[in-house]
């Protein structure tokens, strides 16, 4: 390659990444990437083969689990919902929804434990159990390709407002709030790292560092601890409402879970 | 029973080089974790796989503790006869499993 062309496409490289990488704000739609692309191409291809990706493991699972009976009244997933690749296409990417008896939204996690109390009259998961990751990687699983729609419930509107909230405060130690790295610097560099813009398109996801299966909740409370700020509980309101922000502001991208994230 | 995802192509032509890949459910536990009462984790790894192809074995590893968990491993051999591919793996406990899968060679 001639030195003249070499030094053009290195210049252009490098204005694509500084036009690409976050400013100040609110993503604009146009700039808005799942966090799969700021992936390393190893991991991506762990991701895109169902042969190789250890999510699929838990997914095999929660495929078992689905037709299993269970609970006083004998009863499986299957026995309401039939095939879940028709009757769950679509649902991940609607979740959290509202709840009307705990007058907050409720993620997929939660929603399969209701389930599993009110109509298997079942003892519940517990968070982050084996099962409870399967089932719902086994049902997000069935909306990949599925477009995430921002919510036009109204009664979730104050939890996005709240949500939002707290995505855009300084807390912690560290005094950083999720907007700043995550809106304002995505695409730069954070100890090494690529900070992607955190939608939570693949949950529940094999993450690298766990060797596991996790939860969107067990993922914002390790980011939560990174920051040095106190992590919230699991199942508790500030939960329910960041992940109803984090779903809004996620509506456009297409549902890719199980995903692996390093 | 214990997840795996095994993956031998169905078909091969004879003398083509096949890539068999399998992906493995297991916890993986060095030993040398520690539990948050500072009890140590006892060691369970899969520490033996074996691929044999119609009784003929082709491809053998030996895992370490270095290996994460949900191990994957993919290696190649050669299309010879029609016939069954079994993978073999054995763990800490003594414990095997194998899966059997066919192959079509024409």
């Amino acid at each position: 390659m001639r030195p003249g062309l070499a030094g053009t496409l290195l210049a252009a490289t490098l204005l694509c990444a500084w036009t690409l990488a976050g400013t100040a704000g609110e993503i604009a739609p146009a700039d808005k990437r799942s966090d799969y692309v700021f992936m390393s191409r190893e991991t991506q291809a762990m991701q895109d083969d169902d042969l190789v990706n250890p999510g699929m493991l838990f997914v095999l699972d929660g495929e078992a689990l689905w037709s299993a009976k269970a609970g006083a009244d004998n009863r499986a997933c299957a026995d309401c919902h039939h095939d879940a690749t028709a009757s769950m296409r679509g649902v991940a990417a609607r979740y959290p929804a509202f709840d009307p008896e705990q007058g907050r939204p409720i993620d997929l996690e939660e929603r399969i434990n209701k389930c599993r109390t009110a109509r298997q009259r079942a003892t519940a998961f517990t968070w982050e159990s084996r099962e409870l990751l399967a089932l719902a990687a086994y049902v997000a699983k069935q909306s990949r390709g599925v477009a995430i729609e921002a919510s036009t419930d109204p009664r979730l509107r104050p939890f996005i407002d709240q949500g939002r909230a707290i995505f855009e405060r300084r807390q912690g130690q560290l005094n950083l709030s999720c907007a700043q790295c995550h809106d304002d610097n995505w695409g730069r560099k954070l100890a090494g790292n690529t900070v992607p813009q955190g939608h939570p398109t693949g949950y529940p996801v094999y993450r690298l560092e766990w060797q596991n299966l996790g939860s969107l909740q067990r993922r914002l409370r390790n980011c939560m601890s990174g920051m040095r700020a106190e992590a919230y509980a699991y199942g508790s309101a500030e939960h329910a409402a960041l992940e109803a922000y984090l779903m809004w502001r996620a509506s456009g991208l297409a549902i890719d879970a199980p995903a692996v994230r390093p | 029973m214990v997840q795996a995802l095994i993956n031998v192509p169905p078909k091969a032509r004879l003398g083509e080089v096949v890539e068999i890949k399998v992906l493995i459910s297991h916890p993986m536990e060095t030993g040398y974790r520690r539990g948050n009462s500072g009890e140590p984790i006892p060691r369970d790894i899969i520490h033996t796989l074996v691929c044999t192809y119609n009784g003929e074995e082709v491809f053998r590893a030996e895992l370490h503790p270095a290996i994460a968990a949900n191990p994957f491993l993919a290696f190649s051999t050669v299309a010879t006869e029609s016939g069954v591919i079994a993978l073999t793996w054995i763990d800490d406990h003594g414990s095997s499993e194998t899966r059997l899968s066919n192959i079509t060679v024409e």
